[in-house]
């Protein structure tokens, strides 16, 4: 176990090594320069954008480039080209928005995928299989951002609620109590959004697994045992069923930037994936390269601890 | 020969009639009543799409979605045409706006007809360039994985990357010189090949020519690579800073989405390669090329075929979500995103301008995605029981 973590690590590290070469390529290869972005503008002269190339290393042959923007970004120096606050700062503060959504979202696609799943496999065929499947379905290809204006439709006309934004505009004089409930009201929905491509993806996985074990032998001991139906099912065929479990860890946390463009752009949620979209239209390159770089991680990790996971939970496999 | 009719005859007495693969495939579909419905849904989608496309083309189509009717803002589904505001030749198809007009008072029954070809081609265009590279990648890793590679070999891939990563940015002459380095590499790399190889003590530079890794290392490597990326925004990004055009983001979602299907690709390859029927083809002498082609991808075809399938669902989803947020075709043009993106500012006052799209793309990309999955039992026996 000790070499697959030391082996592991090494091989993450080289592939993240690649990952930043093919971002930065990507990035700024691109047609265009954040220098040219207004070449009409008669106030921006020659001088001026000379300046503005020295001054963000643009002038220097592409290795040098390269060394210099990840150097700075792992001291810390990086700054934003839009208004020069430190970029980790920034990231920080939007990270942490993220966050709240992101956790609210994985416990509920947790809460729900996993009843569903296990009683669709338990009741297999019936209504209940088929209409979840059916559900399932659904979620997979509705385009998120159309559901998004079905639930804000149907939340202000029901409860009147506001729920664009992070709070309700004036709601910061109000006491305690209400400022909470605000602010859960405005990240149910972002969560929930968020979640529903997981519901769906994690209660069929779960669905299928427990398909698999619940046509083993052992299954069928324990039953001819005369244990009870909740016992064989929940004891010995759900504890087997949970890597789905596993694996989704690894699927998850990289939903925390990739998932959210669209649905913090409809909410004005200030976190990572809304961050990224207005650092695209500003053609601001260190907010864009450093996203790409943390979402690298963030996969690299959960990949990690989904591999270290699958030892724990399953003796069974030695890697 | 009327022996050997009868004698096959004779060897099939008592024996269950010889079914096609493809008639038993069909025989299963047609039970999955979901997978069939996604079918028909998608043969409509297919016959709209044309139909649209040829309505909505040219200088003076019979569907005009590019006209602006101001007088004729935001009316309801089937609201007629109010003939005393507009001239003759502007009335829409049967006098009628069968699916309401937008803000400008264009008809949206021509837009959704002219979005759905976008729709269409944008899937399949897409999911064609990405199983594409799959099919390539997954195959060479398959079928040549256990080929090493030379130090000298990597030394002259890293060197001509190097030069076209410097030609892209501009930077010629140190281009020039990575390509020089390059060229030396391959020359002296088969110098080595042609004179050195075949003698007896071929120590001679021998370091230089170790064997470092696979080819399957190589580019299971780089899928993990490409996986490591958050797709959405890095095709974002990259349809972001080029200019704005249907024909990028087919590329660009292409060569964004093959890597599942690689993966799908080596793995059956990797099975493939050790049967019985691939070990006689080799040993009766047929050249690689012609295993690989006649005897391996036609039985490796049916998970690509699956995987596209569904992946034709993800590339519509992307693609208009890509329009929601205004990028991809540019503005005339309809697509089914840029018809709800401009449609959010009337969630109240028109809301059939959100809820027409968004129905057809849940429509169409959910029948893709069960028509997929139906597929995938029809032609995987080994998913059949369950």
């Amino acid at each position: 176990m000790f070499s697959f973590t030391i082996r592991s690590f090494f091989q993450k590290l080289a592939t993240l090594f690649f990952i930043s070469i093919v971002s930065f390529l990507v990035v700024y290869l691109a047609p265009g320069e954040p220098s040219q972005i207004d070449p009409l503008n008669p106030k921006f002269t020659a001088e001026d954008l000379a300046r503005f190339r020295a001054e963000f290393n643009l002038d220097k042959p592409l290795h040098v480039q390269y060394y210099l923007f990840y150097k700075n970004l792992f001291t810390g120096e990086l700054k934003s080209w839009k208004d020069n606050q430190p970029v980790l700062g920034k990231v920080k503060e939007r990270f942490m928005n993220s966050l709240w959504l992101f956790i609210i979202g994985t416990l509920i696609t947790w809460c729900l995928s996993f009843p569903v799943g296990i009683s669709a496999a338990i009741k297999r065929g019936s209504f209940f299989d088929r209409s979840t499947t059916f559900v399932a379905y659904v979620l997979i290809s509705i385009p998120s951002f159309f559901f998004a204006y079905i639930l804000i439709d149907f939340v202000v006309k029901t409860f009147s609620i506001s729920v664009i934004g992070m709070q309700t505009f004036g709601m910061q004089s109000a006491s305690p109590v209400y400022q909470v409930m605000d602010r859960i009201w405005h990240m149910v929905i972002p969560s929930i959004l968020g979640a529903l491509g997981g519901i769906a993806l994690l209660s069929r996985y779960v669905r299928a697994q427990m398909l698999e074990v619940i046509h083993q032998d052992y299954i069928r001991t324990a039953k001819a045992k005369g244990l009870s139906e909740d016992m064989v099912n929940y004891k010995h065929g759900f504890r087997n069923a949970l890597l789905p479990f596993v694996t989704m860890f690894g699927l998850i946390l990289p939903g925390l930037i990739g998932g959210s463009v669209i649905i913090e752009s409809i909410f004005a949620w200030p976190g990572m994936g809304r961050m990224g979209f207005e650092a695209i239209l500003a053609r601001d390159y260190p907010i864009i390269l450093t996203i790409n770089f943390i979402a690298a991680v963030l996969v690299l990790i959960g990949t990690f601890i989904s591999d270290l996971l699958y030892m724990v939970v399953d003796p069974r496999i030695r890697l | 020969m009327e022996r050997t009719d009868e004698h096959t005859k004779e060897l099939h007495l008592g024996m269950a009639d010889e079914v096609s693969r493809f008639t038993e495939a069909w025989r299963i579909f047609r039970k999955n009543r979901p997978a069939l419905w996604g079918m028909i849904i998608f043969i409509i989608f297919f016959i709209v799409a044309v139909v649209g496309l040829v309505l909505t083309y040219g200088n003076d189509p019979v569907l005009d979605p590019a006209k602006v009717r101001l007088s004729e803002k935001l009316l309801q589904p089937f609201s007629p045409v109010n003939t005393e505001m507009i001239r003759l030749e502007d009335k829409p198809f049967l006098n009628m706006y069968l699916l309401g007009t937008d803000d400008l008072g264009r008809d949206i029954f021509a837009r959704m007809m002219q979005g759905a070809w976008v729709s269409l081609t944008v899937g399949f265009v897409a999911v064609g360039i990405s199983v594409l590279i799959g099919i390539v990648l997954g195959g060479l890793a398959g079928y040549y994985g256990a080929v090493r590679i030379t130090l000298m070999d990597v030394l002259g891939l890293i060197a001509v990357s190097v030069s076209l990563i410097f030609l892209a940015s501009g930077q010629g002459d140190l281009s020039v010189r990575a390509f020089l380095i390059a060229g030396v590499c391959m020359i002296f790399s088969f110098a080595y090949y042609v004179f050195v190889r075949g003698r007896r003590n071929h120590k001679m530079l021998g370091f230089l020519f170790v064997d470092t890794f696979t080819v399957d290392t190589l580019i299971m490597r780089f899928v993990d690579v490409m996986l490591c990326f958050p797709s959405f925004f890095l095709i974002l990004t990259i349809v972001a800073v080029l200019p704005a055009s249907i024909y990028n983001i087919m590329i660009v979602i292409g060569m964004t989405s093959w890597m599942g299907t690689a993966r799908f690709v080596r793995a059956e390859f990797l099975s493939l390669r050790e049967q019985d029927f691939v070990s006689a083809a080799r040993v009766m002498g047929i050249s690689d090329a012609s295993i690989i082609f006649r005897h391996m991808i036609p039985n490796a075809v049916a998970p690509v075929l699956v995987s596209a399938t569904i992946g034709i669902a993800g590339a519509i989803l992307t693609e208009a979500a890509l329009s929601f947020l205004g990028f991809g075709v540019p503005p005339p043009h309809a697509t089914w995103g840029n018809i709800l993106s401009n449609g959010q500012r009337f969630l109240y006052d028109a809301p059939w301008l959100i809820y027409i799209p968004g129905l057809s793309i849940l429509v169409v990309v959910l029948s893709f995605n069960l028509f997929g999955e139906g597929l995938r039992d029809a032609l995987n026996p080994k998913l059949r029981k369950r």
